[in-house]
């Protein structure tokens, strides 16, 4: 039983990195655009969200450590420390005033969360100029940001343990906690606790994410535009719908939510640290294989999401596997993705297809 | 300005780069109630003309009036505010959207309302005109006709006032055709205007009240249809006299060339595409392919080129001209019989699909025939040499050979298709839609070419489109009916009413030949 419960658990965490990175290749996709740089749009996502939040927590404490510095040197005693202004919020915060300095925890997170949408964003920012405006193939420049994305974040990742001190790593504590509260009271209730409530608020976020996407494609007007402009871009604009904001827009987006999972992975399972071992990668190019699993639609990645997890874990879990034959069971997702493609390609239900102008380029006064 | 005119274009001028001008100095008015015809040849800029009334493009110079007032159309979305909708050639209809969401596309919420008013709106729509779509029917569900009447609706549901067709009856069966004229007379009548670009001259002078001739971009003249005859109008747009008969030369000695014996093939769903198709293709003939657009004209062709995997039991015999050795084709590779003699130039819808590859030019493409000529390295100047040949010959306008093909405008794309497997001296040949959008002169260079391969002795089969046309040009009409064969008739003895029953209705005794 507690070996079913740490799988399912381990999977939900997984499948949450793996939901975020493929509902926002969802929404890129239905523009018509093939963003194959999520692995390198999740690693920026992750690295800026822990460069803003450390760079914030280091700031409140140098400013606090100076505060009770100059309150020490000007004669106080350390139990009457009460620094001003916003220092005071902070210090307020940290229960054990003095001793250690901690900055906030739900600033951190709102931080972080902008760190890493925005620098996401950014990274969908550049694909969509590279492939909208200046017309470059789409596979090249996806390729191009993962190798790009991946690079800029071990380098900064590199970058942060050295400036913590060149030991060791660095960990910002107090914003990773915050992003792992899970919901009060829910989270006791036994076995249903601890499978259904015991994780970071995330989680839940990633669920309603895509839901809403899921709602937005579907059944709204401008979902509907905006699967016009993946399916036909032409017929789009003739029917004055905005093709390029369109694709831009979705773009951005699609690779802002992407980015979030590359900071659930840092905050929530790294705990606030950074891990040069590249599996944000692994889920990346499974984020990507997850969009063609759910056949485009948010509401299959939420389950596939989760079942990707499993299958990612399933290893662990298997007795009797050697290093080797271990190996094989980690191709379980790809496996299953080509079974899936393999499985639509053959019924060929026209609405089970990816979006017909996926990878296209589009320019309308051409002839 | 007169009252009565509803769209006014004034010295309109537009350049694509800086050597091609699409449009010189145009001026143009359409009158409220009124079916213009927009007559000229490939090329001419009937569409470029009207894309600038649709906001497709944006004119470099000169003025638009709509009722009087001076507009300027910069967006689709500017010109169905103004009340104009344009129907594309290529329909711009999304596949996996039903009717009711094609229909909303790009449009404010706040003017439909929700989705099922507009299926409402819609259904009322398809009812007063007589419509045959239904609001949730997906497009990819849909006949070609059916497309195109989504495509009508879609501009009334924005409340076009003035209707632009591209080319509309290039993709119909004549009875589609009808049903089309009768509602374009139809919404005439409800004091709407409708431009109809063409350049088939029946169509103009059954339907149109005046036609505006552009020539070469420039603007010729417009006249009154009942003043006009086939001949004038033709004089006007090419610029000379043409001769409009299509000579049918007398071949002796007809030897049969094809045995086609049980031929049955499914499409890529699954479905049967030729079901059960037997006859003979002569040697010194040429027969004629009729039937509705994807009736199994493509796969027949196909199958004969090696190029479809046929059903057991299907049997393609060729016989040679001269021993009359026979040897069947099924089972063999496409290039096997292709150097039996059989030669396949298949225009497809978009031109580019199949024979030629558009980013590469004339001269590399005619090196797709033969680059296995040759020891260890190709040889590049007879294909050069041949591409020189069949531009200087069939007239194809390019900057120069190296050009790739996909720069060429439309009847120059098919005139290099159409050189090619000509020069390569078939015992076969095989066109598919070899005029598909092609103008008058060029038509009839071409019908000349297949005459000329005719006379040497070579089978040519000529799946078409336009059935005055296949009366005209070929001996015998072999109609295609849901991939069954449907009759074979005499062109010189029967009648377009036939052949247009013989495309839509299947006869019950099924294969019933000659």
């Amino acid at each position: 039983m507690s070996g079913f419960i740490s799988l399912f658990q381990a999977a939900v965490v997984f499948g949450t990195v793996i939901m975020f990175g493929a509902v926002g290749e969802i929404i890129t996709e239905k523009s018509g655009n093939l963003n194959l740089g999520v692995p390198g749009i999740m690693f920026l996502g992750g690295i800026a969200s822990l460069a803003g939040t450390f760079l914030y927590q280091l700031s409140v404490n140098n400013a606090l450590q100076s505060a009770y510095d100059a309150f020490i040197a000007s004669g106080g005693v350390k139990e009457n420390f009460a620094p001003s202004g916003a220092l005071a919020f902070f210090s307020e915060q940290s229960s054990s005033a003095i001793t250690g300095f901690a900055a906030n925890g739900w600033v951190g997170v709102i931080i972080a969360f902008l760190c890493a949408f925005l620098a996401a964003a950014f990274g969908g920012f550049i694909f969509a100029f590279l492939t909208i405006t200046l017309r470059a193939n789409q596979n090249v420049t996806g390729l191009t940001l993962t190798i790009f994305g991946s690079g800029v974040a071990n380098f900064f990742g590199g970058s942060l343990n050295t400036l913590a001190g060149g030991v060791g790593q660095i960990s910002v504590e107090t914003t990773s906690r915050a992003y792992r509260t899970s919901i009060p009271f829910l989270s006791d209730l036994g076995v249903v606790g601890e499978l259904f409530f015991s994780y970071g608020w995330l989680v839940y976020v990633a669920l309603i994410v895509a839901i809403f996407c899921q709602y937005y494609l579907t059944r709204t007007r401008a979902g509907l535009n905006l699967r016009a402009v993946g399916e036909n871009p032409a017929t789009a604009d003739a029917a004055g719908i905005n093709v390029t904001a369109h694709k831009y827009l979705a773009t951005c987006l699609g690779a802002g939510i992407s980015g979030i999972g590359g900071l659930f992975y840092v905050m929530d399972y790294t705990k606030g640290t950074w891990a040069n071992d590249g599996t944000i990668e692994a889920l990346g190019w499974l984020a990507v294989a997850l969009v063609i699993f759910a056949t485009w639609r948010p509401k299959n990645a939420i389950w596939g999401a989760y079942l990707f997890g499993v299958l990612y874990w399933a290893y662990l879990y298997i007795g009797g596997l050697t290093r080797a034959s271990q190996e094989i069971f980690k191709m379980l997702p790809y496996i299953v993705t080509i079974v899936v493609l393999i499985f639509i390609s053959l019924r060929k239900k026209k609405e089970n297809q990816p979006p017909a102008a996926l990878g296209l380029p589009y320019f309308r006064e051409d002839r | 300005m007169d009252n009565n005119v509803a769209v006014r274009m004034e010295n309109i001028t537009k350049a694509f780069g800086t050597k091609v001008v699409a449009n010189k100095n145009v001026t143009l008015d359409i009158r409220k109630g009124e079916i213009l015809a927009l007559l000229g040849e490939n090329g001419s800029g009937k569409t470029t003309l009207m894309n600038m009334l649709s906001g497709i493009y944006f004119p470099d110079s000169g003025r638009i009036f709509v009722d009087g007032k001076e507009v300027s159309i910069h967006s689709p979305k500017d010109a169905y505010s103004l009340g104009i909708g344009m129907i594309h050639q290529h329909f711009k209809l999304v596949d996996v959207f039903t009717a009711t969401e094609n229909v909303a596309l790009g449009m404010d919420k706040k003017i439909t309302g929700r989705r099922n008013k507009i299926a409402k709106d819609v259904q009322e729509i398809c009812d007063r005109y007589g419509f045959d779509v239904k609001p949730d029917q997906k497009v990819y569900n849909m006949s070609v006709s059916q497309k195109q009447t989504l495509e009508i609706v879609k501009a009334l549901y924005r409340g076009a006032e003035l209707l632009i067709l591209d080319e509309p009856t290039a993709v119909l069966t004549p009875q589609e055709s009808d049903k089309l004229f009768s509602i374009l007379r139809t919404m005439k009548e409800e004091g709407k205007s409708v431009i109809l670009i063409t350049h088939k001259l029946n169509e103009v002078l059954s339907v149109s009240d005046r036609v505006s001739i552009l020539r070469k971009g420039e603007y010729i003249d417009t006249v009154e249809t009942k003043d006009a005859t086939a001949e004038s109008l033709t004089e006007m747009m090419v610029g000379k006299k043409v001769i409009l008969d299509i000579d049918r030369p007398e071949v002796e000695n007809k030897q049969k060339r094809i045995e086609i014996k049980n031929l049955s093939c499914v499409n890529k769903y699954g479905v049967k595409a030729l079901d059960d198709v037997s006859f003979d293709i002569y040697g010194g003939e040429i027969l004629g392919i009729a039937g509705i657009s994807g009736s199994g004209q493509k796969h027949l062709l196909e199958s004969i080129a090696g190029l479809q995997e046929t059903e057991e039991g299907s049997s393609v015999k060729y016989y040679e001209p001269e021993t009359g050795k026979e040897e069947q084709l099924i089972g063999k590779t496409p290039m096997q019989i292709r150097q039996q003699g059989v030669a396949l130039s298949f225009v497809p819808e978009d031109r580019l699909g199949m024979g030629l590859v558009g980013t590469m030019g004339m001269s590399d493409n005619m090196m797709l025939r033969s680059y296995k000529n040759g020891f260890l390295f190709t040889d590049r100047k007879s294909p050069k040499d041949l591409a020189i040949k069949v531009k200087d010959d069939l007239g194809v306008i390019t900057p120069n050979i190296q050009t790739p093909v996909r720069k060429l405008s439309g009847g120059n794309v098919q005139k290099v298709l159409v050189g090619r497997e000509i020069a390569s001296n078939p015992k076969v040949l095989l066109t598919a839609y070899a005029v598909r959008g092609l103008d008058i002169n060029t038509s009839y260079t071409i019908y000349g070419l297949l005459n000329e391969q005719k006379k040497k002795g070579v089978a040519v089969v000529y799946v078409g489109e336009d059935l005055d046309v296949l009366l005209a040009l070929c001996d015998r009409i072999a109609v295609l009916c849901s991939g069954k064969l449907n009759g074979v008739v005499d062109a010189r003895t029967t009648t377009k009413e036939e052949v247009g029953l013989l495309m839509t209705n299947l006869r019950e005794d099924g294969d019933n030949n000659e």
